[in-house]
């Protein structure tokens, strides 16, 4: 077993372990911080596979985090008061099923990844960054001014959505569903990234010229691999409008996306469990300097700062040294 | 079906008033390596760029294997069996040499788009990505890093990735740069045997090599074929022997 097989399994144990241990000592909101660590890394997960793996920098995951949210506010929202999603050409209903919501909200994450991925990947390097960083604004500011949903108060969701043989109300049970998620998101991935696609993918980052030349085509591959990131952070989105049965434009906001690429910086770019050891420390430090002092971001700022100058490619690798996943 | 493999008819690029190419014609039959010589700025790269689809010709055209290929896209070129090797290895850094052998295997039967099977264990992929492997003596590297690799080791790994093509010729962008007397005549020994399984346009500075390996030589001064003929007829060539190879040449 590699010294990263040891830190991964290590991370997975203390993400069953610290919610049982929250159990038995009766300590909910334990087990709702946990909830939010495992959300967070599933939205890191995904930017993890454009960043890590693409090596497309993309300031516009919130997009994604923010529609998945979205995708579960507004059918819930319909649900709960009875009204159609539309009734033109034919009727949509909303509905309060987790399963249905978390499909919509993939497909319309992919969709947006799309249509982004396209225009973005004509360029390359710091442009990339700002369309992608542009479309974020465009979507947050939309979201904002359009009344039926919220707009800038966003949407509450009086119930938690309901998934099939579990009640999502205790939050034990909604804690197992997201980390299952989580971890099926993380094998398909380790599975991504040793197949075929994902060694074309990784050679397309380091040297697109090279994959032409065999016959491949590197922009295709990206964005593929790009409408695959949106579509698991889409997901993580409506898990955590869920949590918090409520979605605002804040989830969209540009200040989301450098949370989702912090939590991959932190844990490790381009390693299978950088973003779940990234998203777990945040939580962490969210909490604990949180209630030292208001000002905790400086705090994190100097982690970050630390990490990215002596760290090796963030924290799972300060641990277990060079060399990325799929060696 | 000709003896030609690749040819080049009358290609014409300019940038803005300078004239990269003006009217090359070269072509590449079965068996030969085909050296293009010429001093820096002459048009090589250009040359290379339009033959392997980077550039389009201003005029004239490009053929491979009968096919009119002039407007087809350096993917389409390379699944036809145009096989190139850059003046910089352009190799995958951070992966196994394995993985980077793979890559062309890769592409070449198309299976990019798997996405769930693990690519180590195409028996398919990587017995043809090994098969180049060994052909180039670098069978016993191939779960080493690539960043680990000498950089002689290195030119015979861009030589690899081109094999695993299943190549109908290849296209040599300097394959000797940077490689000491030694390495330059390893890789000598390798590219004489490889003509037999698709013939080499080679572009090279090495001249120990060029006269060692090329049936013909081709000189490129100025965006044009100065003179084209066998070894002793290029070293004999009054032309460019003032024009290139220097007096003592």
């Amino acid at each position: 077993m590699s010294r990263e097989a040891l830190v991964n399994s290590a991370a997975l144990l203390l993400l069953v372990a610290v919610p049982v241990w929250a159990l038995w000592a009766d300590e909910p909101f334990t087990i709702t911080l946990a909830t939010r660590a495992v959300i967070f890394a599933l939205a890191a997960a995904g930017l993890n596979i454009a960043l890590g793996w693409g090596g497309m920098v993309s300031l516009g995951h919130a997009v994604y985090f923010g529609l998945g949210g979205y995708a579960m506010g507004v059918l819930a929202f319909h649900a709960q008061n009875y009204t159609p999603l539309m009734d033109w050409p034919f009727t949509i209903t909303g509905t309060k099923s987790m399963p249905v919501i978390w499909l919509v909200a993939m497909i319309s994450s992919a969709v947006a990844a799309l249509v982004i991925g396209l225009l973005a990947l004509r360029t390359s390097g710091v442009y990339f960054i700002m369309i992608t960083l542009a479309f974020g604004q465009m979507v947050f500011f939309f979201a904002i001014s359009w009344p039926t949903y919220g707009g800038e108060d966003g949407l509450s969701i009086y119930v938690r959505n309901s998934f099939p043989g579990l009640n999502t109300l205790v939050p034990i049970e909604f804690y197992g569903l997201c980390l299952s998620v989580l971890c099926v998101i993380l094998f398909l991935n380790a599975r991504l990234i040793r197949s075929p696609f994902g060694l074309a993918l990784n050679a397309a980052r380091q040297v697109p010229h090279r994959v032409e030349t065999v016959g491949m085509n590197p922009t295709r591959l990206k964005l593929s691999a790009l409408v695959i990131s949106g579509a698991v952070t889409g997901l993580a989105g409506a898990l955590f409008a869920d949590l918090n049965r409520f979605v605002s434009p804040t989830m969209l906001s540009w200040q989301m996306s450098g949370e989702i690429m912090v939590f991959v910086i932190i844990g490790g770019v381009g390693r299978l469990f950088g973003p779940v050891v990234g998203a777990c420390l945040f939580v962490l430090l969210e909490h604990f300097l949180g209630g030292v002092s208001e000002y905790w971001q400086v705090f994190l700022g100097l982690v970050l700062l630390g990490i990215v100058l002596f760290g090796h490619g963030g924290v799972v690798g300060m641990i277990a040294g060079r060399g990325r996943t799929h060696d | 079906m000709t003896d030609d493999v690749l040819v080049t008819h009358d290609i014409t690029k300019s940038f803005g008033a300078l004239r990269a190419n003006d009217g090359v014609s070269i072509d590449l039959k079965r068996g030969e390596v085909h050296a293009i010589i010429g001093p820096n700025g002459a048009g090589k790269s250009t040359l290379i760029a339009q033959i392997c689809g980077g550039l389009a010709p201003d005029s004239g055209t490009v053929h491979f294997l009968d096919h009119d290929v002039t407007a087809e896209t350096v993917r389409a070129r390379a699944r036809m069996g145009l096989a190139r090797t850059f003046q910089i290895s352009a190799l995958a850094m951070e992966d196994t040499v394995l993985q980077n052998a793979l890559l062309g295997a890769l592409g070449a039967a198309g299976r990019s788009w798997r996405m769930m099977r693990n690519v180590l264990k195409d028996t398919y992929l990587c017995g043809e990505a090994l098969a180049a492997l060994e052909r180039v003596g670098l069978a016993d590297q191939a779960a080493a890093r690539t960043a680990e690799l000498s950089h002689g080791q290195r030119r015979q790994l861009e030589v690899a990735v081109a094999l695993t093509l299943q190549p109908r010729a290849f296209v040599m962008d300097e394959p000797m740069a940077g490689l000491g007397s030694e390495g330059s005549k390893q890789l000598t020994a390798l590219l004489d045997e490889l003509r037999w399984q698709a013939p080499i346009l080679l572009v090279e500075h090495d001249m120990d090599a060029v006269f060692a390996l090329a049936d013909r030589i081709s000189v490129l001064v100025y965006g044009r074929i100065i003179a084209t003929g066998t070894v002793d007829e290029i070293r004999a060539d009054p032309v460019v022997r003032e024009a290139y190879l220097g007096e003592e040449a």
